[in-house]
């Protein structure tokens, strides 16, 4: 398998993150890439805002009562 | 109907049932990118709740208690129209220009990744939901449904794909195309907008 170390490559797996558990070679892949990369340690901390926020778009969707119906 | 000492009022429960109407719609309408299937997933929502009220336990929120009731109702409304052609629609995903614009051929960012802001400060939280919404709204039906899946409902990738009747990486590309959008939307439009 080639390993992944573009920096498409490495934004690739902080996506896939979210969504599966990455491979042993590939959280090394990533974490080597990343110790040295500004622009994707830029767009990890931007998946993890996201990551964040969608979390707390979901729990204002499903708990938060409209305040005129309290 | 008796009034359950532990229960809700009914009158009051229809009061708050038809507050809440149009936020349960507008969440069917985002998972499910179809009017119809919308409508009576809120429907059977409807009558579940009113259906099941004397078990509604005034501890717990009520609208945590319906919207709980409508995330089953859309995924039977998903599983009901799993085969149809309208949900395993093609065309509106397969292209990759996304990637071009992010990276340059030899695989590095065209331009340094912004910082992001936290977007959930209590001054423009609200505005910065529409925005997601819109974004969301946005996305193409099949890569949509799948995102909101994960990150509304909340289902784990490989059920999705038993739901779906999809392989892995069929849907690990929809949700990579899904996030990778998604980003840009926001980027766009919120991140990197004029200051509000
Ligand atoms: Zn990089």
């Amino acid at each position: 398998m080639k390993i992944p170390n573009s920096c498409r490559d490495i934004s690739g797996l902080l996506l896939a993150r979210e969504d599966r558990s990455l491979s042993f070679g590939e959280r090394l892949a990533l974490r080597v890439h990343i110790l040295t990369c500004r622009a994707c340690q830029r767009f990890e901390k931007q998946t993890l805002t996201l990551r964040g926020a969608l979390r707390a778009w979901r729990a204002h969707q499903d708990h938060d009562d409209p305040p005129d119906s309290r | 109907m008796h009034t359950p000492q532990t229960g809700i009022d009914m009158q009051e429960l229809a009061r708050r049932i038809d507050a809440l109407r149009p936020t349960l719609l507008r969440l069917a309408q985002l998972q499910l990118r179809n009017p119809a299937w919308a409508e009576d997933a809120v429907s059977e929502t409807v009558l579940a709740v009113l259906q099941g009220a004397q078990r509604f336990n005034g501890t717990s929120q009520l609208k945590t208690w319906i919207v709980g009731i409508l995330k089953h109702k859309v995924l039977d409304q998903l599983r009901l129209h799993a085969r149809e052609p309208t949900l395993a629609d093609t065309g509106d995903d397969g292209e990759d220009d996304l990637d071009e614009l992010l990276f340059k051929g030899n695989g590095h960012f065209r331009e340094m990744p912004e910082h992001w802001a936290d977007p959930c400060s209590e001054l423009q939280r609200d505005q910065f939901f529409a925005v997601l919404e819109a974004c969301l709204d946005h996305l193409p039906n099949r890569q949509g449904r799948v995102f909101l899946m994960r990150e509304w409902l909340e289902i784990d990738s490989r059920v999705i794909c038993q739901e779906l009747d999809i392989a892995p990486t069929n849907l690990w590309v929809q949700l990579h195309r899904a996030r990778l959008r998604l980003r840009e939307c926001l980027q766009s439009n919120w991140f990197g907008a004029a200051p509000r």
